[in-house]
């Protein structure tokens, strides 16, 4: 009996240990997967410039369907590791339910909104409005026709937040320029369906578009093929996607994601959590790319507007209304 | 509407259709034979992988075409071995399906070309790109039949063409060979067939293989057409939709082209117009996404003549107990 107790409690000191010794940060890469070349794809290289930089390791897993959310934070919650950071939005219920259960892990997520934050909790959120609202000036600026479109995913009040923001963009430069904005979808299916962004792209080109922003995760890898196949601009989104049709994608609205979720990792367990924390323009959490693949297409007079409008908008002399404000957009309906 | 969104609208609906239209007669032929396929959809999104992965190795859009079909056909094979040789339930088979294609394409993908589970881009030959029928130019300036010949009937990828002639190929095969004959009647009755000394093994072989094909093609038409390259879950729900047309068009060819038809004009609308306004009703954009799924509802419910499935569909034949 004796024998038996050391034994089990050899077992159990042994399992704590372990524990304590697996403090790695773990990220959860939402229904897009990790390779959208996108959102997901974001998080994971600010994953992977923590881990190149400190050589530490970090643990990783794609969601593959909605009912894995809880399953997986509390995996990871159990196996100890420290921070665990979700992306996206469909994460911040998950995580306030399983947060109360693990009250020494920090959990973070991306994008998501909650009305109270758990202790043990960051929420971490971008003003998408103030990137689209650059690259949509950037769009009236480039377009000919007047015309342009705005391809969202799955059709939630964050992606209408991007549309909106790029609305008010387009219309600050020409009063008179017409946005057309399609949703792929009502379900998370709308990620991933690049068949769908070509078919959208297209019937927006026939109604005169000739500069389209896709937000749209996966389906965004079909809209800018399209665009690029039919002779017009594209404008990628939150990662840089410039590269992806080199001198027919105007710009890509970047969301650093990876920036966020760098930081998260470097502050590892003692990370400030029960609140939120805002990213916008003057913390260059949102902008828009510049490199050598657009460079010929955005002219210097293009680049100091848009740069003006940018230190506006961080001064306050310019205000984007976002889309949460009163769930509805001045210039356009969805 | 004016004239030419009008045939704008339709040339995406033939877009839109193509890849219901092949599934759809891929399942006709399996289940008309008595084999019930729902795994439609994984046949296809394997085809797609392997069609575009083909096709960028080798700069062939046609040897992507045979790679695709050759995946569709290895799994065509397992499912006429769980369902025909080792009656299995075909349901579950297929379900199987689905699952093995999903999680294969994107693994195989991404131990090949280290791209997050995609394929490179296609470019050029690797491609199948729009195909113009002679005169399209030329008759452009005629009003109405031009533009509807250059805009609706011109310019498509071959695999439409294809698509549009396998609906009278199957109809002859079905209606009027001795093969058609038999392999209908090895899904209304295969004792009977068995009785007259024809193997139902081999003709059920037959009609998964034709499914396999057509699949193939629905799942190159996506990858190497439609798009330049293979991304995770591509084909989004086509092949349910495609099984859904089926059963829309009771198992008929000609009626399951006008049921694609349908499908993919209802998509095409959905596309072009968020919300539809009628006087003082606005219909909103996911109503015509779901009408597909209603009206399967509404005929299964026996609105507009009853669907009747193949009588011997899902039972493995067993030739003597």
């Amino acid at each position: 009996m004796t024998l038996m107790q050391k034994f089990l409690g050899a077992a159990a000191s042994l399992a704590m240990m372990a524990g304590a010794a697996a403090a790695e940060p773990a990220l959860i890469f939402d229904l897009g997967g990790k390779f959208d070349k996108s959102f997901n794809e974001a998080a994971f290289t600010g994953a992977k410039r923590w881990a190149d930089e400190t050589g530490g390791k970090f643990l990783e897993i794609e969601l593959q369907s909605e009912a894995q959310r809880e399953q997986a934070l509390r995996r990871f919650a159990e196996s100890g590791a420290n921070p665990v950071i979700t992306t996206g939005f469909a994460f911040a219920d998950p995580v306030n339910n399983v947060a109360g259960d693990y009250p020494d892990t920090k959990f973070v997520n991306i994008d998501g909104w909650l009305p109270e934050v758990p202790a043990n909790v960051q929420l971490i959120g971008f003003q998408e409005h103030q990137g689209s609202y650059l690259v949509g000036m950037m769009a009236a600026m480039a377009s000919k026709s007047g015309t342009v479109g705005f391809i969202g995913g799955m059709d939630i009040p964050l992606i209408r937040h991007f549309g909106c923001g790029f609305a008010q963009g387009v219309k600050a430069v020409n009063p008179d320029a017409t946005v057309i904005a399609n949703m792929t979808g009502t379900t998370p299916t709308a990620w991933n369906d690049p068949v769908k962004g070509s078919e959208l792209t297209k019937a927006q080109i026939a109604q005169g578009a000739d500069v389209v922003y896709a937000a749209a995760g996966g389906t965004g890898v079909g809209v800018l093929q399209t665009a690029a196949d039919e002779g017009i601009l594209s404008i990628g989104v939150d990662s840089n996607q410039n590269y992806l049709h080199s001198g027919k994608v105007l710009t890509s609205m970047l969301k650093r994601v990876d920036v966020a979720v760098y930081d998260s990792m470097k502050a590892g367990a003692g990370m400030e959590t029960g609140g939120f924390t805002i990213l916008g323009l003057a913390e260059e959490g949102v902008g828009y790319a510049l490199d050598e693949h657009n460079a010929p297409l955005v002219s210097d007079e293009m680049k100091s507007k848009v740069d003006a409008a940018r230190e506006a908008i961080i001064s306050g002399d310019i205000e984007v209304v976002a889309y949460y404000a009163n769930d509805s957009c001045p210039v356009l309906d969805f | 509407m004016d004239f030419l969104t009008f045939i704008q609208i339709l040339d995406s609906t033939v877009r839109l259709a193509t890849p219901l239209l092949l599934a759809c007669l891929a399942g006709l032929f399996s289940e008309r034979a008595g084999i019930f396929d729902i795994g439609l959809e994984g046949k296809m999104l394997a085809a797609a992988m392997f069609s575009a992965a083909a096709a960028a190795v080798s700069g062939n859009v046609w040897i992507g075409l045979a790679a695709g079909i050759g995946a569709s056909l290895f799994l065509s094979a397992i499912h006429g071995l769980a369902s025909i040789t080792f009656r299995g339930n075909q349901l579950i088979s297929g379900v199987a399906i689905n699952f093995l294609a999903a999680g294969v394409t994107v693994l195989v993908a991404q131990d090949w070309f280290q791209q997050g589970g995609r394929t490179p881009q296609l470019q050029g030959a690797a491609r199948f790109e729009g195909f113009d029928l002679p005169f399209a130019e030329a008759l452009g300036s005629v009003p109405i039949f031009g533009p509807t010949y250059a805009e609706l009937v011109s310019g498509h990828s071959i695999l439409v063409y294809i698509a549009l002639f396998a609906v009278p190929a199957t109809w002859f095969v079905l209606y009027r060979t001795r093969f058609g004959l038999r392999l209908r009647a090895v899904g209304e009755n295969p004792a009977a067939v068995d009785t007259a000394g024809v193997s139902v093994v081999g003709l059920r072989y037959a009609a998964v293989a034709i499914c396999g094909v057509l699949c193939g093609i629905a799942g190159a038409y996506l990858a190497t057409a439609l798009q330049a390259g293979f991304v995770k879950d591509m084909t989004a729900g086509r092949g349910f939709i495609a099984l859904a047309a089926l059963i829309f068009a009771k198992w008929r060819p000609w009626t399951a082209l006008w049921t694609c038809l349908l499908f993919g004009f209802l998509q095409a609308i959905a596309l072009r117009y968020q919300n539809i306004e009628l006087g003082p009703v606005t219909l909103p954009v996911q109503l015509m996404d779901a009408l597909p799924y209603i009206l399967v509802v509404i005929i299964l419910a026996g609105v507009g003549g009853k669907a009747i499935p193949p009588r011997a569909g899902g039972e493995p034949y067993v030739k003597e107990r």
